[in-house]
């Protein structure tokens, strides 16, 4: 059901007409995020400026129980900012001023749509570092990766982004605005509330202030590339490196289709004769990082590494990272839906779990391209497949259903990192067990008892 | 076109549905970067474009304004992981735009009748037009019609389109080339030469300097006097059929069996140019050979670093110390020298100090590097020039606002990619900026003269031929 005329003249009186998109073609440019095989059609788009925007927009929507869904960018994986029918999407990209960067203390004070990768470029250039690098850091939101605690490349060694988040000012469905947090590297007053809006998902309240933590900048690192004729092999490495207590900041892995398909894109040489690939990267302090990497490289080519390559210097690092980076979305040279999942298992049970995604991509006859943050044990099986298909697509479905059972069963989760959203609504009653999923509900009724915050999404009430 | 007809709907649905809406385009898209619109985006469009292909859209007014609001400069394509070909997607949309007659209005249907349908149909009349123009800056009523504040009479939209008149040059490329030019030496290549039509009427002198410098480089080069316009500006502004009569007519002129190359030194034309196949792919009399045609279609910078450029043995001198062939008669022909000094004389320009080196920028044309992605050998050849710092541009891949015919349809959106262009151009302290393309070219020039610049505007083969030029005067 289409927004009443008057909602919309009420909301183009908040924000100004210039910031309310109704037209068709608007609408179907929002209708999606960046998750395959979901569509939906949003009433309205509303671009906020200032807090204060969203509070009035928050109190209209309350008082109206009309559904809103928060987004930055839309490149989420889960479709966790996915329109619900007829909602008002409340984009915040143009919330994007970093307001202060506090280098006695560390901290960056940011908008929820300032990018990722402008905020690794603003501590860059005061000397320091923003670990959290998910794939799409490059247009992805700050206010994006709260919401779905996004991990990256760099999870290993530094953590997610709920390791970065000190403090955060969100507005409540109701219209009241919270702050949560602060500058302190030690605070205990109360329940860690800015902990419950971390991976929220936008279903508790609207994030428009987020304070991170920063840290000094690796005087040094090195970055690696092994390749491998058995994936085994490539799985044995990790777990050596990590039993040798090493922790990489990065140990990421590609196996041979994700090679290829990333290779015809970046063109920046990898080895194309290959089974499985690991990009392996340390750094810190000069004299450690030249321990490391020889430990690592020893690790390899004890498990048989057909060819272990160091970067010769920062830029090829950053083009290897680059080009793993582009992984998913290179995938889709190859077929016209490419689905991706993020299971996860504990570190140990990698080389078994890799091992039965190849088995079910064979016993559903379909087609699969692996990659993932190895050294954390967050894969990424993606299944190479047609939406136009009803009866692949079936299959995998199927094929997940299996695949998620068994991370489960390997004492794994059902998304490393991407989020419940729509993608994974249906495993979570299972997973989180009934006790966590009552006091989710709780929570969530507690915070936004009309129901207004991304409905639909991660759980039903 | 039979009445079912529709360029979208009958496009192979995997084009649109290769576009897994990833976002990773976001950020190189200048009108998205702008606007923060989704629907200024790449995703955006081409999800529109699906819509359309699905039926859940009709082909809108508001659709054909938004896909002549993209630059078509093709960074997306550059970005794309997953290889979307937004290039064939952007054009099967503005044909369908123009077939379905959305944005029809009189006066947009006699300005596109007359230089899509007419004047760039036939060389001869744009050299016509051309000549006119010329006899209207020669005699100096450009000059005096501007001293006297009679354009201030003009609407303010006239007056600025009047300020972005190119300077023709005083000879076009029949009157500077002859349709044969040996090569220097021992002849290795028989290469074809295209003049183009924007490139030709503007900087004939670039055409020259393009078939000296093959020459140097071995080339016998065949630049017949009679050419035709590539049709790149139809292709990227729907008009499929006359793109289709271009290529067939360009594929007749230079069989491409006869050639080991054919050159072309603007950037937007060589992306159209190699792209032939594509065009007439339902025609069987033709795709062999334009299938060829392709294949030997090459820029003068990807060329020369393909057979190895020469380096010059000279350190390239300062147009101060060694003013470009032809442009020695005072006043008038220094206005007409493809090496156009904006805001100085050459006098003025004195360049470094002997010995110091002479710094260069470069500027990326889009469809030199996102659409023929040749990106790293117009920087090989400005590095082989012996005396030439080059200085990287920052964003030197952001497009400057030309875009074919952009600057002149969305001259708000141009002016503000120009004025982010200057700006970088600016903070490098170069005093020349080199770049691959005439509307580019005409595009800098512009800007620069409005933001007060000195600075030479260039295209990188002009300072080879100047190094070589330098050689024989050692």
């Amino acid at each position: 059901m289409p927004l009443a005329n008057e909602l919309i003249a009420k909301l183009a009186s908040i924000v100004g007409a210039e910031n309310v998109l109704t037209s068709k073609e608007d609408l179907i440019a929002y209708s999606f995020d960046g998750t395959a095989a979901m569509q939906a059609m949003p009433s309205c788009v509303v671009f906020a400026l200032t807090t204060d925007h969203v509070v009035k927009i928050l109190k209209l929507a309350n008082q109206t129980k009309t559904p809103i869904v928060t987004r930055g960018s839309g490149t989420g994986l889960s479709g966790g900012s996915l329109p619900s029918a007829d909602c008002i999407v409340l984009c915040l990209v143009k919330m994007n001023r970093i307001l202060e960067l506090d280098s006695a203390n560390l901290t960056i004070l940011v908008e929820p749509g300032v990018t990722t990768l402008a905020v690794f470029d603003a501590a860059t250039a005061a000397g320091l570092f923003y670990p959290p690098d998910p794939g799409s850091m490059k247009i992805s939101t700050i206010g994006g990766n709260v919401a779905e605690n996004s991990g990256g490349l760099r999870g290993l060694k530094y953590g997610i982004t709920r390791n970065y988040v000190m403090g955060l000012e969100v507005v409540l469905p109701d219209g009241e605005i919270l702050w949560t947090g602060n500058k302190c590297v030690k605070d205990v007053a109360g329940y860690s509330l800015r902990d419950l809006f971390v991976g929220s998902e936008g279903t508790l309240g609207v994030v428009t202030k987020v304070l991170l933590r920063l840290i000094p900048k690796p005087a040094a690192k090195k970055t690696m590339v092994a390749t491998f004729a058995q994936m085994d092999h490539a799985a044995q490495t990790v777990s050596d490196i990590i039993a040798a207590q090493i922790i990489p900041c990065t140990l990421e892995f590609l196996d041979r289709t994700t090679i290829h398909c990333v290779e015809d894109f970046a063109k920046v040489g990898l080895p194309l004769d290959c089974e499985a690939l690991l990009l392996m990267e340390t750094d810190g302090h000069p004299a450690a990082v030249a321990e490391e990497a020889a430990k690592m490289e020893e690790c390899a080519r004890k498990n048989s590494a057909m060819e272990v390559r160091v970067a010769k210097d920062e830029a090829e690092a950053n083009k290897l990272a680059t080009a793993r980076r582009s992984a998913f979305s290179a995938l889709a040279r190859l077929a016209p839906t490419t689905i991706l999942e993020d299971a996860t298992v504990p570190r140990s049970e990698l080389a078994k779990m890799i091992r039965f995604v190849a088995a079910i991509a064979k016993k559903y006859n379909l087609r699969v391209g692996t990659f993932g943050h190895m050294g954390d044990g967050n894969l990424h099986p993606t299944f190479l497949t047609d939406e136009r298909n009803k009866e692949e697509m079936h299959r995998v479905d199927e094929a997940f259903k299996e695949i998620f059972g068994e991370a489960i069963r390997l004492g794994g989760t059902i998304t490393g990192e991407h989020g419940i959203g729509m993608a994974k609504k249906s495993f979570l009653p299972k997973f989180a067990g009934d006790a966590q999923m009552r006091v989710m509900r709780e929570l969530r009724r507690a915070l936004d008892p009309n129901g207004i915050l991304n409905p639909g999404k991660m759980f039903d009430q | 076109m039979s009445a079912g007809h529709s360029h979208l709907k009958d496009l192979d649905y995997s084009v649109v549905q290769q576009c897994m809406h990833c976002g990773l385009c976001l950020p190189t898209c200048p009108t998205y970067d702008a606007t923060k619109l989704e629907r200024n985006s790449p995703r955006g469009r081409i999800a529109l474009m699906r819509a359309i292909a699905d039926d859940r859209l009709d082909v809108t007014k508001a659709f054909g304004d938004e896909m002549y609001f993209c630059l078509g400069c093709l960074a997306c394509q550059t970005a794309c992981p997953a290889g979307v070909n937004y290039a064939e997607l952007f054009e099967h949309a503005r044909a369908e735009i123009e077939e379905k007659k959305v944005l029809a209005n009189p006066k947009r249907n006699f300005i596109r009748g007359f230089t899509v349908g007419w004047l760039f149909m036939d060389l001869r009349r744009l050299e016509f037009l051309g000549k006119a123009l010329r006899l209207y800056q020669q005699l100096g009523l450009q000059t005096a019609m501007r001293r006297i504040g009679l354009m201030r009479l003009l609407p303010r939209r006239l007056q600025e389109l009047e300020a972005m008149t190119p300077n023709v040059c005083a000879k076009f490329s029949v009157e500077l080339i002859a349709p044969t030019t040996q090569a220097t030496g021992v002849k290795k290549y028989r290469v074809a030469m295209l003049t183009g039509c924007a490139q030709d009427l503007t900087f004939s002198d670039v055409n020259r300097d393009t078939v000296e410098v093959l020459a140097q480089n071995g080339c016998e080069v065949i630049t017949p006097a009679e050419q035709s316009c590539c049709g790149s500006l139809h292709a990227h502004n729907g008009e499929w059929t006359l793109a289709q009569q271009l290529a067939r007519r360009n594929i007749d002129q230079f069989p491409p069996e006869q050639f080991d190359a054919i050159i072309t030194n603007a950037g937007g034309c060589g992306s159209h140019l190699k792209h032939y196949a594509k065009l007439l792919v339902d025609d069987p009399a033709y795709l062999k050979r334009a299938e060829l045609w392709d294949a030997k279609v090459k820029d003068i910078h990807e060329w020369l670093v393909e057979i190895g450029i020469r380096k010059p043995s000279a350190p390239h001198l300062t147009p101060a110390l060694s003013p470009p062939v032809g442009s020695g008669e005072g006043e008038a022909a220094e206005r007409r020298s493809p090496t156009r000094l904006v805001n100085q004389t050459s006098q003025e320009h004195a360049g470094p100090e002997a010995g110091a080196p002479f710094v260069v920028t470069y500027h990326e044309s889009c469809h030199l590097t996102h659409g023929q992605k040749v990106v790293s050998q117009p920087r090989e050849l400005l590095r082989a020039i012996p005396g030439l710092k080059l200085i990287e541009l920052p964003e030197a891949s952001w497009c400057c606002g030309s875009a074919g015919i952009y600057n002149l349809t969305q001259p708000e959106m141009a002016g503000q990619l120009l004025e982010r262009k200057i700006n970088h151009i600016k903070s490098t302290g170069a005093t020349t900026v080199a770049t691959g393309n005439p509307g580019c070219l005409l595009q800098l020039i512009n800007g620069a003269a409005k933001a007060g610049l000195k600075l030479r505007v260039v295209h990188p083969i002009t300072l080879l031929a100047e190094a070589y030029r330098a050689e024989n005067s050692q």
